[in-house]
C-alpha cells in the first residue's frame, strides 16, 4: 500500500467536539423483523473525527444497525442522522461522502476488480468521469490490489475480495466510513495495513465507524466504543473513559491460593476468586502494599503480586455475558 | 477550526454513465452473447432450409415462408414470427429478471444503493437498458435474416400482404416498423419482468415466472370461450405486426397493440416502483 493520492475530504473537526457535531446520531433506532427485534431503541452518538469501535456478539444487531444507518432498511421506530443531516431524506446529499462496507464484499463475479470499481464509480453522479480510471487505480493501490486489478472477481481469494470492498469504500473522498468487519479474512500483513490505513484516514479527519470482533484492533485504533448485546446498545463511551471506569484487581501468584484468599477476605475484600496458582480480587480502596504486608505476615508464599486493570475482552464479556450461543 | 463547516453539497450531474455501464454489463456478458447467438441462429436455419428445399405456395395467413424465395427480406419476417412466441420473450425475461433480483442475489444491490443510486433512478436505468436490449434483440434477428435472405434469394420490390408492390426501400422501412412494434410488446413484457424482479432475490425464479406470464397469456388468447378477456391480454396484439405489411397500412390493430403495451408498461413500472421504493434490502 502506498500513501493515499487523494486525501479524504477535509473536515474541521477533531476529537473533543461540541455536542452538535456528531457524525452519526440516532435516537431510539429500532428494527423489528417478523419474529424478533434485531435492533432495539439504540441511541448512537459517534463524534466527528472519532474512530468508533462497534462491538457485540454474533447476532447482536451490528450489521442490521449499519443497514439502518445507510438507509438500506427502514427503521420500525426511531430516527437518525449522518454528518448532521437527517436520513433518509438527505441520502442523496450525504451518502456520496460516506464510504461503506456492509456484511462483506459483493461484486459481479465475471468482471475484473477494476471493472467492478469503475461500475460503482459510474453509478456515482458526483464523481468526475474524466478521472475515474485514475481514482479507481489509486483506490486499488491503497489496498494493495493493483497487481490483481485485471483479474476476474470470481478468481479473487477471500482477502482479495475484502480488499476490493475496502477499495470501493475509498473510491471517493469520504467524511465518514462505515465499515462492517473490514479486516475479516485478511492476512496478518493485510490486517496491519488496513489498521494503518484507517489510522491514517482518521488523522486526515475522517470519522470511522467500525464493527469488529477483534478487540486488539479496537484497543489499537479506536477512540470510542459502543457495545451491542441482544439488539441493545449496552455501553457507549470514549475508550479511555471505559478503561478509567474499570475496576482494577489484585492478583497474587502463590502455590497456596486458598491461604492467600483467606487473607484477602480478612482484609475485607469481596469477590475473591482462586485458581490453581493465583488468587484475585477487586482492589477496592485498599493500598496494594498493605495487602502484600498482610500476606507476608500470614506466611503466604508470594511469588508475584500485581494490580491489573481488566482488559477489553473482560469488559466485553462482563457486558455481554459468558454464553457461547448466539442471541437468536 | 472551531466552527462547523457548512456541509459541502456535492454536485450531482445528469449522467449516462450508469446506463452505459448497465448496457456493458448486459452486452458484455457471455451468457447473453450465447442467448443472442441462439436468436441469430433461427433466421440462419430458415434461410438455409428454404434454400435447400423451397416450399410450395399456399398456406393460410401471413405465410412469410412462401414469399422468401421471391424476396430475401421475408427471411427476417419469418424468423421474427417463429421467435416471437418463445425465444424473444425468453431473452427479455432473462434480462429483466436480472435487473433487481440479479443484483440482490449477488449482493451488489446494497453497494449500488449506498453509492448512492436513488431507487427510482435505479429502476429507470434498469428499464431503459431492458428496452434497449429488447429492441436490439429484435433488430438482430431481423438484420441477420435480411442479410442472409438477400444474399441467398436477392432483393427487389416487395409484395405486400394486400398483393401490391412496394419499392425495396419501402419494404426495409416496413420491416423496421415491424421490429419497433415487436420491441414495444417485448418492452411491456420487460416492465412485467422488472416488477417480478423486485419481488425476489432469485433471478432464475424470476425468469421462469415472467415466462409463465408470457405463455399463460398466449394460452388464454387461444381459448375462444375467453374472447372477452382477449383484448386485455398483452400478447393478443403481438401478431398484428402483419398489419404493417398491408397496403395501405392498417393501423387499428397495431395502434391498439401499442396502447395495450403502453398500459402494461405503465402499470407494471409503477408496481415495480411501489414495491422497490420502500423495500428493505437485506441481501
Ligand atoms: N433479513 C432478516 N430477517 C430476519 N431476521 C434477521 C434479518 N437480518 C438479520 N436478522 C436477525 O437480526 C439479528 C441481528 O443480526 P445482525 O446481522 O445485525 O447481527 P450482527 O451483530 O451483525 O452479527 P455478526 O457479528 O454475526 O455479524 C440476528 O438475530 C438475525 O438473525
Ligand atoms: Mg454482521
Amino acid at each position: 500500500m502506498t500513501a493515499p493520492a487523494t486525501a479524504t475530504a477535509t473536515t474541521t473537526s477533531g476529537p473533543g467536539q461540541p455536542a452538535g457535531s456528531l457524525a452519526v446520531e440516532s435516537t431510539g433506532l429500532t428494527k423489528r423483523f417478523r419474529r424478533q427485534v434485531a435492533v432495539d431503541g439504540i441511541d448512537l452518538a459517534v463524534p466527528r473525527g472519532s474512530v468508533y469501535g462497534f462491538l457485540g456478539p454474533n447476532g447482536s444487531g451490528k450489521t442490521t444497525t449499519i443497514r439502518l444507518l445507510l438507509g438500506l432498511i427502514r427503521p420500525t421506530a426511531g430516527s437518525h442522522s449522518l454528518l448532521g443531516q437527517p436520513m433518509p431524506q438527505a441520502a442523496a446529499r450525504v451518502l456520496p461522502g460516506v464510504g461503506a462496507l456492509v456484511e462483506g464484499p459483493a461484486f459481479h463475479p465475471y468482471l475484473s476488480g477494476r471493472a467492478n470499481l469503475l461500475r460503482l464509480d459510474a453509478a456515482d453522479r458526483t464523481a468526475e468521469p474524466g478521472t475515474a480510471r485514475r481514482r479507481v487505480d489509486a483506490a486499488l493501490d491503497r489496498v494493495g490490489l493493483l497487481a490483481a486489478a485485471g483479474k476476474r472477481y470470481r478468481a479473487y481469494s477471500l482477502g482479495m475480495r475484502q480488499r476490493l470492498a475496502l477499495a470501493a469504500a475509498l473510491l471517493a473522498p469520504r467524511e465518514l466510513l462505515i465499515l462492517d468487519e473490514p479486516t475479516n479474512g485478511l492476512d496478518p500483513q493485510g490486517t496491519r495495513e488496513v489498521r494503518a490505513l484507517l489510522t491514517h484516514l482518521a488523522a486526515e479527519g475522517a470519522t470511522i465507524l467500525l464493527s469488529t470482533h477483534l478487540l486488539s484492533e479496537v484497543e489499537q485504533i479506536c477512540t470510542h466504543v459502543g457495545v451491542m448485546h441482544l439488539g441493545r446498545l449496552v455501553a457507549q463511551a470514549p475508550l479511555a473513559e471505559l478503561r478509567a471506569g474499570a475496576v482494577p484487581r489484585v492478583r497474587v501468584e502463590t502455590d497456596r491460593p486458598e491461604a492467600a484468599a483467606r487473607v484477602l477476605r480478612e482484609l475485607g475484600m469481596s469477590g475473591v476468586e482462586t485458581a490453581t496458582e493465583t488468587a484475585t480480587a477487586p482492589l477496592g480502596r485498599l493500598a496494594p502494599e498493605k495487602i502484600v504486608a498482610e500476606l507476608v505476615r500470614h506466611d503466604v508464599p508470594v511469588r508475584g503480586f500485581a494490580v491489573v486493570a481488566p482488559d477489553l475482552e473482560e469488559m466485553f464479556v462482563s457486558l455481554t455475558g459468558e454464553g457461547f450461543d448466539v442471541s437468536g | 477550526m472551531s466552527v462547523v463547516e457548512a456541509p459541502v453539497v456535492p454536485v450531482r450531474r445528469p449522467s449516462t454513465r450508469l446506463l452505459r455501464s448497465e448496457l456493458w454489463l448486459i452486452f458484455g456478458r457471455r451468457r447473453n452473447w450465447a442467448g443472442l447467438a441462439i436468436l441469430a441462429v433461427v433466421p440462419t436455419i430458415i434461410a438455409i432450409a428454404v434454400k435447400v428445399s423451397p416450399p410450395g405456395g399456399g398456406g393460410e395467413g401471413p405465410n412469410f415462408f412462401a414469399s422468401i424465395t421471391s424476396n430475401g427480406l421475408f427471411v427476417a419476417l419469418a424468423a421474427l414470427t417463429v421467435e416471437l412466441p418463445l425465444f424473444l420473450p425468453l431473452a427479455v425475461a432473462a434480462i429483466s429478471a436480472d435487473a433487481i433480483a440479479g443484483e440482490a442475489n449477488l449482493g451488489t444491490l446494497r453497494y449500488l444503493l449506498t453509492v448512492p443510486v436513488e431507487r427510482v433512478r435505479m429502476l429507470a436505468v434498469k428499464y431503459t437498458a431492458i428496452v434497449i436490449f429488447a429492441l436490439t434483440a429484435t433488430l438482430l434477428v431481423a438484420a441477420v435474416g435480411a442479410l442472409l435472405g438477400l444474399a441467398l434469394f436477392g432483393g427487389g420490390p416487395v409484395t405486400t400482404l394486400s398483393g401490391t408492390q412496394l419499392s425495396f426501400a419501402d419494404g426495409v422501412l416496413r420491416l423496421l416498423g415491424v421490429c419497433v412494434y415487436i420491441a414495444c410488446g417485448l418492452a411491456a413484457l420487460g416492465a412485467i419482468g422488472l416488477f417480478v424482479s423486485t419481488l425476489t432475490e432469485q433471478p432464475i425464479g424470476a425468469t421462469v415466472a415472467i415466462l409463465i406470464v408470457n405463455v399463460l397469456s398466449f394460452v388464454l388468447d387461444s381459448i375462444p370461450q375467453l374472447s372477452w378477456l382477449h383484448p386485455y391480454l398483452l400478447t393478443h396484439y403481438w401478431m398484428n405486426y402483419g398489419d404493417l405489411l398491408r397496403d395501405p397500412v392498417s393501423w387499428s390493430g397495431t395502434g391498439q397493440g401499442a396502447l395495450v403495451a403502453g398500459a402494461y408498461a405503465l402499470v407494471f413500472w409503477t408496481a415495480a416502483w411501489a414495491r422497490f421504493a420502500g423495500r428493505d434490502v437485506t441481501s
